[in-house]
């Protein structure tokens, strides 16, 4: 298997026998990109066209606006919680899962995944429904002074639920596949659990650990439908980018909308850049978590 | 006190950290997704057994769920067929611009769906740039159930390329070439030899752009039209229940489609597992 | 190495409490801090509008205040608030979204009676908005039947602007024929027959109409549809004023379990108050809202055409009767709506 990782993707120019004429290679690299074109390109390019429809200064004023700024601000610091609690609980999961056989694994990861499935307005419904004043623990939070929903800490919840598998997803085929040898070896050797950790598996597992924050933190801060549910629609408060591009868009003010929603398409861009540079470098160690 | 109890469960290994790492996992996954789940489903219960599928078999119910489902069986299926292609090109071709197409592929798991949902909308609506274009063949996509396909097939797009192309790169060409000596055709070849070789993970990625696609919201929101059985999904129809505030009746939807998405992910489960014994042999 | 990662983890933990305390209690300079949950047309009108009594707040109390607001649909918002939104005060589309925030304990249940007209300190109507010229030639609610004419107007399971537009469609139904409801019923499906999308809130229906250039008529607040010529140019659309319409009152109303808890009465009481002063009066008419006080509405009166104008009390014996009549489940929207093309 682990041998697979290294010949597979550099195998050779293909051989006569596994190519096809011209003109279906042409045809079908010409599907492709047309497929690709329309549903990808096209919505890109629709959101910086619109975006820059009022020069670059009604770009730039639409973003340094205090609720603009407030909406950027709030996304970058949900994300900077929900992602690396992500990312412990990734690796913990990874870890247990990756390098122990134990009864109720497979139910488990099953369940790690289910967030990946579960719609996003349910993702934020059950929060509302557990914190909600009229929820099971609304009325003592209330009564604590603590607000969950309709605040920072409820966006958080939800940003958490939908970025839930990311990491571990990544990490668990990556970690199956390199197997325990080397760090059972270092134990042996007489290494701590903690220090095994640190030496050997991490240099192991940076770039697909790196590749799945990526991504969680792609979706972290992309997030509409379950944030939309529980977070009150705060102006300059509890809205965040996304909920601020609907916000402008509901007010007629397309040019700042698109101006915030091309701010999260740069983003996007380069979490495909970054993603992109880590796997032409680093092709061979991300190969085996690309498998699955 | 997880070290104890799961110690008993697992097979012995030198390895330390099954309790901590078992226990954060518990923990965690407990009070992020399954204790809010049990509210959900606890909540749904309260309306007993009758009032629940009272709830969800209304007439407008299950059309919501027809139309959920119809429009993401049909993204999927266009995705598992121009998915495939894509993948594909990508693995066997060469042309210029290749990396920055492989490179885009993963667009739609970066970028926000409500960005996704309002930008598809100025393309397909009678005034877009493509709406305009198949307004005056006749063809209306945005505000009907075509748009909603649309922003599914934009959701759910990287899901067969990215499990087909790695399949598609570990092919072994021995097979292939033994198929091409043997005096097959292409197409031959293709559909003997390929194509029973990827498609578990043809499947795993139809299944996963399904089940991403039955939840979707953002994206579909601003283009669906949202016609009360003709254009309504199933989230936006627990958003309408919350909004006349039938707590019970969306705890009623949302579970169902709880279930479904459970029963998807088990499948997704034992086909992953299929793709895995396939590729390991 | 532990100790590192226990800090780490200390840390991270601190971060997260320490976000959510600071979130729960903005922390702000002002000596009381409202938050007003209000409707999606408003927000234009609330942004002037709490300059206003701010400054005045300042001028006759002392105090600062810093008032944020929220919009979004109006059953959305009464939901959050319901939830535990921590709205100070709330200003909705139609009383019933109010009735059901009384319902679940967290105002006082004759809130409509605190302040002066129905707790309405502003009035408005459904006008149609048409596209420049008229191509169709939309003069009253009878056009609006007509094979072939596309009407654009929100979802009323989910919007409070499209109920007013349905009973207003209704009620002239009514009058029509004497009070007969089955032709009434008969009358609103042709109407809904001719609608091709029922987008979730008043906005999504105005841009669907002006942007997306849908539909030949957009069945509208007369202020959003005036917002909407200024904002997205007089030369694209026109307003038509039919015979009769409804009257449609937005209602306020202080959130007494909210205010008592934070202390902040009095500052949501003079919020509120102050509405009905001519200033603000001046101002909701500048934003196209009809003003109470006759003084006001005396000066604005050729920008507000005279039509005659029912009431929901008068007509539907109030909001509570109206919603489940019509609204609620299985009700008549549910029953005469056959989407069907």
């Amino acid at each position: 298997m682990a041998l697979d990782a290294f010949f597979g993707p550099a195998a050779a120019p293909a051989r006569p026998v596994r190519s096809e004429p011209r003109l279906v290679r042409g045809v079908l690299i010409g599907t492709a990109l047309a497929f690709l074109a329309i549903f990808l390109v096209l919505p890109l390019a629709v959101v910086f066209a619109q975006a820059f429809a009022g020069g670059v200064q009604a770009w730039l004023d639409s973003l340094v606006e205090p609720d603009a700024l407030a909406a950027i601000r709030l996304t970058l610091m949900a994300a900077a919680i929900a992602v690396p609690l992500n990312l412990v609980f990734g690796v913990a999961a990874a870890w247990c899962i990756a390098r122990f056989e134990f009864r109720g694994k497979s139910l488990l990861t099953t369940l790690i995944d289910l967030p990946f499935s579960v719609s996003p307005v349910i993702a934020g419904l059950i929060y509302v429904l557990l914190f909600g004043l009229n929820g099971w623990l609304g009325p003592w939070l209330r009564d604590h002074d603590i607000q969950i929903v309709f605040a920072l800490p409820g966006i958080v919840l939800a940003t958490i639920f939908v970025t839930f598998p990311f990491v571990a997803r990544e990490l668990i085929p990556l970690m199956q596949e390199q197997g325990a040898e080397e760090e059972e070896a270092a134990i042996m050797l007489g290494a701590s659990g903690w220090q095994t950790f640190r030496r050997v598996t991490l240099p192991k597992i940076r770039w697909g650990l790196l590749y799945g924050v990526l991504l969680c933190n792609a979706r972290a801060m992309g997030e509409f439908g379950a944030v939309s549910v529980v977070s009150g629609h705060i102006r300059g408060e509890t809205n965040t980018m996304p909920l601020h591009v609907e916000i402008l868009y509901n007010e007629y003010n397309m040019v700042a909308a698109f101006a915030v929603a091309s701010l999260l398409a740069l983003l996007a861009l380069v979490t495909l850049v970054v993603k992109s540079l880590l796997e032409w470098r680093y092709a061979g160690e991300l190969a085996a978590s690309r498998r699955h | 006190m997880a070290a104890a109890t799961a110690g008993g469960l697992r097979q012995p290994s030198v390895l330390p950290g099954f309790g901590l790492t078992l226990g954060i996992t518990l923990t965690y996954l407990s009070l992020i997704v399954l204790v809010p789940l049990a509210a959900l489903v606890a909540s749904a219960a309260g309306l007993g057994w009758d009032g629940f599928w009272k709830s969800v078999l209304q007439p407008r119910v299950l059309a919501a769920f027809q139309i959920s489902l119809a429009t993401a069986l049909v993204a999927a299926l266009v995705n598992a067929v121009f998915g495939l292609v894509v993948a594909w090109v990508l693995v066997r071709y060469d042309f210029p611009g290749k990396k920055l197409v492989d490179a885009i592929v993963d667009l739609p798991f970066a970028l926000p769906t409500a960005v996704a949902g309002i930008a598809l909308t100025g393309l397909y609506a009678p005034n877009g740039w493509v709406g305009g274009m198949l307004a005056s063949l006749g063809i209306k996509v945005a505000f009907t159930p075509i748009g909603i396909t649309i922003a599914l097939i934009f959701i759910g797009l990287p899901f067969v390329v990215r499990m087909v192309e790695p399949v598609l790169q570990d092919f072994e060409a021995e097979q292939e070439e033994a198929a091409g000596m043997l005096g097959a055709g292409r197409l031959a070849t293709f559909v003997r030899v390929i194509l029973p070789a990827i498609l578990p993970a043809l499947l795993t990625g139809f299944a996963m752009a399904f089940a991403r696609a039955l939840g979707e919201y953002g994206s579909v929101i601003f283009i669906a039209g949202n016609l009360p059985m003709v254009s309504e999904i199933v989230p936006l129809l627990i958003v309408i229940r919350l909004e006349q505030y039938d707590y019970g009746g969306a705890a009623a939807v949302a579970t169902m489609m709880l279930g479904v998405s459970f029963a998807l992910l088990l499948v997704i489960n034992l086909l992953q597992q299929w793709v895995r014994s396939r590729h390991g042999s | 190495m532990h100790a590192r990662t226990r800090s780490l983890a200390a840390l991270l933990l601190g971060a997260a409490l320490a976000c959510g305390a600071t979130a729960s209690r903005t922390a702000s300079a002002a000596d009381s801090n409202l938050l007003n949950v209000s409707y999606d047309p408003t927000r234009e009108l609330y942004a002037d509008y709490n300059k206003l009594f701010a400054a005045k707040w300042k001028t006759e109390s002392g105090q600062t205040v810093a008032i944020r607001q929220s919009h979004g649909g109006s059953g959305t918002q009464a939901r959050s608030v319901i939830d535990g939104n921590d709205a100070d005060v709330v200003t909705l589309a139609l009383a019933y979204d109010i009735d059901a925030i009384a319902d679940a304990g967290r105002l006082d249940k004759d809130w409509q009676k605190e302040f002066p007209d129905n707790s309405s300190p502003y009035t408005s109507t459904i006008v149609f908005l048409v596209r420049k010229g008229n191509p169709k030639a939309i003069k009253d609610w009878d056009d609006l039947v007509k094979p072939g004419t596309q009407v654009i107007t929100p979802n009323p399971k989910t919007s409070g602007g499209a109920r007013w537009n349905f009973l207003a469609a209704y009620g002239y139904a009514l009058d029509k024929n004497g009070g007969d409801e089955a032709k009434a019923k008969e009358f609103t499906s042709q109407l809904l027959k001719n609608v091709p999308v029922l987008d979730t809130g008043a906005r999504g229906a105005t841009i669907t109409f002006v942007q997306r250039g849908l539909g030949d008529v957009l069945l509208a607040w007369e202020n959003e549809a005036f917002l909407a010529v200024k904002e997205l140019g007089p030369d694209k659309f026109d307003i038509v004023v039919p015979s009769v319409s409804i009257l449609a009152e937005p209602p306020v109303a202080i959130v007494d379990q909210v205010v008592d808890r934070k202390g902040t009465r009095k500052a949501a009481e003079a919020y509120l108050r102050t509405l009905y002063t001519p200033e603000a009066q001046d101002l909701a008419a500048r934003h196209y809202y009809r003003p109470r006080l006759a003084e006001v509405a005396d000066r604005y009166a050729d920008r507000f055409p005279k039509l005659e104008m029912f009431t929901i009390d008068g007509k539907f014996g109030g909001w509570r009767s109206a919603q489940a009549k019509f609204f609620a489940d299985g009700g008549i929207f549910d029953q005469i709506y056959t989407p069907g093309r």
